[in-house]
């Protein structure tokens, strides 16, 4: 087992509106990532994965409020940090951070070498303009970039362009975790292709210890991450390998999720896809039983009263219903 | 494989009788130096009833074509003919009758709807669009509800509501529904899956071919997805650079790719049985 270098311990967070009322995003959110290790999280709109990003880099602003829980970076606990502490001595450095509108991130008066002197210089005010460009000029030329980009302004980069440099600019200091928001979903399938291979390649040169990767795509996730969480409700219903996830969910409605999947591969076009028909709870009032029950085919009026922990099960694996694994895989099977 | 899906891996659709086609078709912006050729010369033939996509990244002159299909603008140069006649929408009292026959749902919920008309004004334009003004109330209430119940909401919910109080899927599924209200003999789809999350695309995408079984109307799929295009769609058109490098039946365009492009477009896309091949990326060829 490697080093943990993020670890997140029963994470709550909530949203306040402007009447008042508490909207529980993230509710008992406890996992953890190894270096070298990638790991995915997957879920519809509103459940919660971008609200989860935001937390575990300490984007603590209103509505945001944190409530509980822990998050530990490479054995540093950031949890109840002061945004702006967060911001001079966590981000960058231990945690970067990939909006899901990365390219719009960046400001159009300012040329590329200006945000990288920026990030440097918010964690080292007295380094030198020729040090930080030689710096950068090398950084991008191994990930492909050429330096003549960083005299660039953004309107001069295409949407795949302008993705990479961000990532490319947010990735400068060797961050121990980065977490990905959605990094491709504005892309092409080409420009997507190039995103990923780059990501790829700051792991595998050690420029970033581990990532989390956030995405509806799970054909994407797939093939880009280790691991797979599931999302629903603003808590994990399921935890796996990818390929366990993928070929062998166990939770009704990741099994709902992957029977969603479409890809351009022989006999898609035959099978049924797994639409999930209703919506999700209103995380005003979260419900006291399964969160899922009201769209849940095989849900039992237990589901609906019964709080539900996390069960541990086979190799490294969780799922959150109250069935068990056996039961719940004779019924998938017989469908 | 069910007997459904197996009909409809099957149906041949080159007898069917013309629905809307296309001899030629160009649209140019701008001229002299500045011309930008978006839609090349291309021909098609959508028959009725097909299930028809067309596949192309950005860029590539999809929703250039589509909007002359739409008759939102004019092509610059060659014909489209509407069930087998040269269309005429020359004025406006003949464009709202080709609207009659051609419908659209397109990317962005949100800005499909009127904000100031309520749920239930929405589709009760298309009842009288249809030429149903003369009809009861009670009688227009059934349609709706009809309607709705085709798409999974509740009318009975919705009646007194703002579309802007609906969600994303709701809404692109109220757009569904006016458009079974309307039963146009053409419905031109501009990515409506886009903006939803993959279980709300998976439900829109079974109203979309249930609506195609149930009214037989012709469905003009626009996409980016290769995946999706390949699950709905009888027929596939591949478009780059404003032409159509390659055309056919969904199976044999996607599994038996010709063109290079074709080829290119499915090889990037992540699968799930096939190995995802990255070694082919070269990140300096953009720089």
């Amino acid at each position: 087992m490697g080093k943990v270098m993020l670890e997140v311990r029963n994470l709550k967070t909530k949203y306040v509106t402007r009447f008042h009322e508490d909207v529980y995003a993230v509710d008992g959110v406890s996992f953890k990532i190894e270096e070298g290790k990638s790991l995915g999280i997957a879920g519809e709109s509103g459940c919660g994965k971008s609200t989860l990003a935001l937390s575990m880099m300490g984007y603590y602003f209103p509505p945001l409020h944190y409530m509980s829980g822990d998050i530990i970076i490479d054995g540093k606990n950031i949890s109840g940090l002061d945004p702006d502490e967060v911001r001079k001595t966590i981000l960058g450095t231990e945690i970067a951070y990939i909006p899901q509108a990365a390219m719009n991130a960046l400001n159009p008066t300012q040329k590329i070498i200006r945000f990288i002197e920026d990030v440097v210089r918010a964690h080292q005010p007295k380094k030198d303009k020729k040090e930080i460009r030689a710096m950068a000029e090398q950084r991008f030329a191994e990930l492909g970039l050429q330096p003549g980009t960083l005299d660039k302004h953004a309107v001069e980069l295409s949407g795949g362009m302008k993705q990479r440099t961000v990532i490319a600019v947010s990735t400068i200091l060797n961050p121990k975790v980065l977490i990905a928001d959605e990094p491709s979903s504005a892309l092409d399938v080409t420009s997507q292709k190039m995103v990923i291979k780059m990501m790829r390649e700051l792991m595998e040169k050690g420029y970033i210890k581990s990532m989390l990767f956030i995405t509806h795509e799970l054909p994407l996730l797939y093939n880009v991450t280790d691991d797979i969480m599931v999302m629903y409700a603003g808590q994990i219903v399921e935890k796996g390998t990818a390929k366990e996830m993928v070929f062998d969910p166990v939770h009704p409605y990741s099994h709902g999720l992957m029977g969603s999947i479409l890809v351009p591969e022989e006999g898609t076009r035959g099978q049924k896809l797994g639409a999930i028909p209703g919506a999700p709870p209103n995380l005003k009032k979260p419900p006291n039983g399964c969160r899922f029950a009201e769209r849940c085919k095989y849900a039992t009026a237990d589901c609906r009263y019964t709080s539900i922990p996390e069960k541990p099960f086979g190799d490294g694996r969780m799922y959150r219903c109250l069935k068990g694994v056996d039961e719940l895989k004779e019924v998938y099977s017989g469908e | 494989m069910s007997e459904m899906e197996k009909a409809r891996a099957q149906t041949d659709f080159s007898d069917k009788p013309l629905c809307l086609s296309g001899r030629g078709v160009t649209k140019v912006f701008g001229f002299g130096d500045k011309k930008t050729v978006a839609v090349d010369h291309v021909d098609f033939d959508f028959h009725e009833g097909e299930f028809v996509s067309i596949v192309g990244e950005s860029g590539s002159g999809k929703t250039t074509l589509s909007k002359m299909l739409l008759g939102l603008s004019n092509q610059t140069e060659g014909e489209i003919l509407f069930q087998g006649k040269p269309r005429d929408i020359g004025t406006g009292r003949k464009k709202r009758e080709y609207w009659k026959g051609i419908q659209a749902i397109f990317q962005d919920p949100f800005s499909s709807f009127n904000t100031f008309q309520k749920v239930d004004a929405v589709l009760l334009d298309c009842i009288n669009m249809r030429g149903g003004k003369h009809l009861s109330k009670q009688e227009k209430t059934d349609m709706m509800t009809e309607a709705c119940n085709f798409v999974n909401l509740k009318f009975a919910e919705l009646t007194n509501k703002y579309p802007f109080e609906l969600s994303g899927g709701q809404m692109q599924r109220l757009m569904i529904a006016r458009i079974f209200l309307l039963k146009p003999k053409i419905l031109l789809a501009d990515e409506p899956t886009s903006m939803v999350d993959a279980c709300s695309r998976a439900t829109i995408l079974d109203m979309l071919l249930n609506l195609r079984d149930e009214t037989g109307m012709t469905v003009i799929f626009i996409t980016h997805d290769i995946g999706l295009a390949y699950y709905i769609s009888d027929t596939v058109y591949i478009m780059e650079h404003g032409k159509f490098v390659e055309f056919g039946k969904a199976d044999e365009v996607i599994l038996e790719p010709k063109a290079a492009y074709t080829k290119r477009l499915i090889s990037d896309v992540p699968k799930i049985h096939e190995e995802w091949d990255l070694s082919t990326v070269d990140l300096k060829q953009d720089a």
